[in-house]
């Protein structure tokens, strides 16, 4: 199938196109560096996670077949999100099940699309990154990466290369944070609750960075570490295998 | 009660019967029944008897169980008399009528008094035969009879159980089929109860404190009676 | 059991202010998790075992008639009774009429999740006989006039000094001078207050873990006794099961029993597992003169035959609970009534209607973590969004959400529209936090600020730089 040159299409999602680009430009960075020639087809802006998730099968599967649509050419379709690549690898099946010709087109999209950590080191085998940082960090698995896709080893391999970054467990690393999409809006006091668990796991744990796969996570951790007057920074994992870090960490400004 | 059971089952069967058809199902499940399923078992339990002996004695003091060892049915009393010394207890207790303390000569050792059959609430110490052991999770198998009062099991606060080791095996799939093979069609003789004991009483319902003695026995001794093993080979 | 399920939220609220509860929540937390973990880790066959519970499950689920009539069969081969119970009502008037004909006036009961879900004990009182609860958690729970808020461990929100009110409360004629102090008093009074209880019932009611198709046996696992003492002394030994409990042969049972104590508890095996089949035999020396087997249905042939079939695997180990964060913030009593967690926010809806329930399948993240933990590998996550799904035809959700969606839908399928609008709005909501990365209130999204501040965009989109960048 891919020849020396995979031809790979980002996936970028809804979050990272919307609320912080660098992580898009970071996984570009990433897969270039490692030969890919990367394509960022025009027509992309949702996975359908919100709709699905919240219960709405049928603009799931309208936005589905958008996206099937869209990424049908390339080898392999790589997204910086555990649960986008969950959503389009485990869910558009399930949503185009007994129904002929998409179901099998979203079969064949479950086998090229690949969580980006995943892919760098599953499929092109990599196991050196360029970026160089000197912080203590944790890396958080967001849960359906971990549990969708398997996602564990494959982050922690790449930041074992990072010059001067050390990594090391924390006590919350599997458990949820609370973001769950819609969740933490429509049960707010519950998801305030775990948040603050992983957040007090996080204070106790030391670590100067906190580091992750999914941005929503990202977002939701960075919210109530600031809102706490934590000095924990975080960023999305690509940004520092990438070693893009001169935009100000998750939340932070410029001052 | 007709009328539901036939609305139940048809209601199951509207739902079964365009996957497969009922003579179908019939047939799956007499094959299944007539020759049962065996699952995986924990490699630990398959050991020799010497070493399940260890292995039970391991795992039924982990669950607080205490354990000792004879080797004939004679030494039954003095070790009885000893456990119940050892925590100040009356000299007193109930025991079933299994065969195999027929021989114990009780009358040797007069400042025990022993009674026989079922459990009365005053009795405070109790002997039962096990039917057999399970070395795997240090567990005791008990069935009712003529000969095995079940309250004996429960009411008391202290429970001594004799466990000839030629009836120790190391998992409960042996003792099921010690089980089929001596009381012959299950399907029609199975006993009104079969006990798995594996520890004492005990409860963690206040604060998740584990405390033990709650309503069943405080106690469980467990005698292994290292008899004359004739179906090892 | 009186349904409040419908109040979640309030529920909800409730219990997170609630101290003890919090406290007891962590410590069921690490109490069982690590349990589970340890027992899992010790045994190399587990993960297999898993599989093959699951597939014994499956077998069963696919076979259900056939089983059930074997059950009987054999049940009635050994002088026991088998009443078949459409629905809760019938269960009741069943029992009922059992104890009515023993001249019951008291009766001792084990733990049973179908007791509670039947609300046998309401019933047993209103016709004038006492029902008593012998599983010390069951009991605290009685006292206090509660439902359980979890399916092993009932009383687990009840700190020990609660447990010590209740008791003194109740067991009025002892002496008010008395320790309480600490658990081993309490666990003495216990005792002694249940032992008259035991000797004295007419009838004893428990539940099944498990029903065995190839004897007419009924399974019951506890760590108390009570459950025996329950089903030996009485002269009436009634089973309340529910149509799916049972399974093929003994083998089947033993292999299910191996994952449920781990699962449940981190036990290797629980104290007592009981295998009870019919009355006393002739020749036996003690044990009930009668046997009835309560088989229920009460939404379960309808369940056999959806999208939630696999619910039905349920061993009612508790494991999702212990596991759920969303259940380790709010305990058991939010769900409003029987199950809660995981397996009782997907098989409420399911037993009682989604009306009512509607709240249990939305307040989760869908981590997995449940599913993970499932001795029968039940797909949790799937069966909530299967209900989700159900919400959203039924029109059943959150107006303003759907609103929310349906634009956001309007907008993803139409990518150059999406880019226009929402690249705009990203833009305002970029400058607007005034280079600070974050606003610590936003008035659409009042439910994030309220307790977290809200990381603002970077500025422009990706997709709009990287256009920028390849148009040059």
């Amino acid at each position: 199938m891919s020849s020396s040159q995979p031809n790979v299409a980002l996936f970028v999602t809804c979050l990272v196109d919307l609320f912080r680009p660098s992580v898009g430009f970071s996984a570009v960075k990433l897969m270039e560096g490692a030969g890919c020639n990367v394509s960022v087809p025009d027509a992309q802006t949702c996975c359908g996670q919100p709709t699905y998730n919240s219960g709405d099968r049928k603009n799931s599967a309208q936005i589905a077949r958008q996206v099937i649509q869209t990424f049908e050419r390339y080898d392999y379709v790589v997204a910086p999100s555990g649960s986008c690549a969950g959503m389009i690898k485990e869910h558009y099946p399930r949503l185009f099940e007994g129904v002929p010709n998409w179901h099998e087109k979203s079969l064949n999209l479950a086998s090229r699309i690949y969580e980006l950590t995943s892919f760098l080191v599953d499929v092109l085998g990599v196991t050196d990154v360029s970026g160089a940082y000197a912080a203590k960090t944790t890396y958080h698995d967001s849960c359906s990466g971990l549990r969708e896709l398997g996602i564990k080893e494959q982050p922690r391999k790449l930041l074992a290369g990072v010059k001067g970054l050390k990594t090391e467990e924390y006590d919350g690393t599997e458990t949820c944070c609370g973001f769950g999409g819609t969740f933490c809006i429509k049960y707010s006091e519950i998801s305030d609750k775990m948040t603050t668990g992983r957040i007090d796991q996080l204070t106790s744990s030391g670590v100067e960075m906190l580091l992750g796969g999914d941005l929503g996570c990202l977002m939701n951790l960075a919210g109530k570490l600031k809102r706490e007057g934590s000095l924990i920074q975080v960023r999305h994992v690509a940004e520092i295998l990438a070693g893009m870090t001169d935009d100000p960490a998750v939340g932070e400004g410029k001052n | 009660m007709f009328n539901a059971r036939e609305k139940i089952l048809n209601k199951i069967k509207a739902g079964l019967d365009p996957l497969q058809s009922r003579a179908h199902r019939e047939i799956s499940v007499e094959t299944r029944l007539s020759n049962p399923s065996k699952y995986v078992v924990p490699k630990r339990a398959q050991l020799n008897r010497a070493k399940l002996v260890l292995l039970f004695e391991q795992m039924a003091e982990e669950v607080a169980a205490t354990t000792s060892r004879v080797s004939s049915v004679d030494e039954l009393p003095e070790t009885i008399i000893e456990y119940l010394n050892r925590y100040n207890l009356p000299s007193r207790i109930k025991t079933d009528t299994n065969p195999l303390l027929n021989g114990v000569e009780w009358a040797k050792h007069p400042t025990l008094e022993v009674n026989y059959g079922k459990a009365e609430d005053n009795d405070q110490n109790s002997i039962t035969v096990a039917f057999a052991g399970v070395a795997e999770t240090g567990t005791a198998v008990l069935t009712s009879g003529p000969n095995n009062p079940t309250t004996l099991n429960f009411l008391p606060e202290n429970h001594i159980i004799i466990m000839p080791v030629s009836r120790l095996f190391g998992t409960y799939e042996e003792t099921w089929a010690h089980l089929r093979a001596e009381m012959g069609n299950i399907e029609i003789t199975f006993p009104r109860t079969v006990n798995w004991i594996t520890g004492p009483s005990r409860t963690g319902d206040i604060e998740q404190t584990i405390q033990l003695g709650i309503h069943g026995p405080k106690r469980l001794h467990v005698i292994l009676l290292e008899d004359n093993d004739e179906e090892t080979g | 059991m009186q349904v409040t399920s419908s109040s979640f939220k309030e529920n909800t609220r409730d219990a997170l202010s609630n101290p003890t509860l919090q406290n007891s929540l962590k410590r069921l937390h690490t109490g069982f998790v690590s349990s589970r973990a340890r027992a899992a880790a010790r045994m190399p066959e587990f993960e297999l075992l898993r599989d093959q519970a699951r597939d014994i499950k499956d077998h069963v689920l696919a076979h259900l008639d056939v089983y059930l009539e074997k059950f009987e069969l054999q049940c009635q081969a050994h002088g026991g009774h088998v009443h078949w119970c459409r629905d809760e009502n019938h269960a009741k008037d069943v029992v009922l009429e059992i104890c009515r004909k023993a001249n019951a006036k008291t009766v001792t009961k084990g733990k049973s999740m179908i007791g509670e879900e039947i609300a046998i004990n309401d019933h047993l009182e209103a016709n004038g006989i006492e029902p008593i609860e012998t599983d010390l958690g069951e009991y605290i729970i009685q006292l206090r006039n509660e439902p359980p808020s979890h399916i092993i461990a009932p009383a687990t929100h009840v700190s020990k000094e609660q447990v010590a009110d209740a008791f003194r409360l109740t067991h009025s004629d002892l002496d008010p001078a008395r320790n309480l102090d600490e658990p081993d008093n309490i666990l003495a009074e216990a005792r002694a207050m249940l032992r008259n209880r035991y000797l004295e019932a007419d009838v004893g009611i428990t539940g099944a873990n498990f029903l065995v198709a190839e004897t007419g046996t009924s399974i019951i696992v506890t760590n108390e006794g009570n459950g025996d003492l329950t089903q030996t002394l009485p002269k009436v030994h009634i089973v309340l099961a529910s149509i799916e409990k049972v399974v093929p042969t003994l083998l089947d049972a033993t292999a299910l029993l191996r994952v449920l104590a781990r699962s449940a508890t981190g036990q290797e095996m629980s104290s007592y597992t009981t295998f009870s089949t019919g009355p006393k035999r002739e020749t036996d020396v003690d044990g009930p003169s009668e046997y009835h087997v309560i088989l229920l249905d009460n939404g379960r042939s309808n369940l056999l035959n959806s999208e939630f079939k696999e619910m039905l695997r349920c061993i009612r180990c508790g494991a999702c609970l212990n596991h759920c964060p969303v259940y380790g913030a709010i305990g058991g009593h939010a769900y409003g009534w029987v199950y809660p967690g995981p397996m009782g926010s997907v098989l409420s809806p399911g037993l009682i209607g989604l009306q009512n329930t509607k709240h249990l399948p939305q307040a989760s993240t869908l981590c997995g973590k449940c599913e993970e933990v499932c001795p029968v590998r039940i797909p949790l996550p799937h069966l909530l969004r299967s209900w989700r799904f159900l919400i959203h035809e039924q029109g059943l959700a959150d107006r303003k959400f759907n609103w929310g969606f349906t634009i956001w839908a309007h907008l993803a399928k139409r990518p150059k529209l999406y880019k226009h609008v929402v690249g705009w709005l990203i833009r305002i909501l970029a400058l607007g936090a005034l280079n600070k990365g974050r606003y610590k209130y936003l008035p659409g999204l009042k439910a994030w600020t309220q307790t977290r501040d809200f990381p603002a965009p970077q500025g422009k989109t990706f997709m709009q730089q990287w256009r920028e960048n390849e148009d040059v």
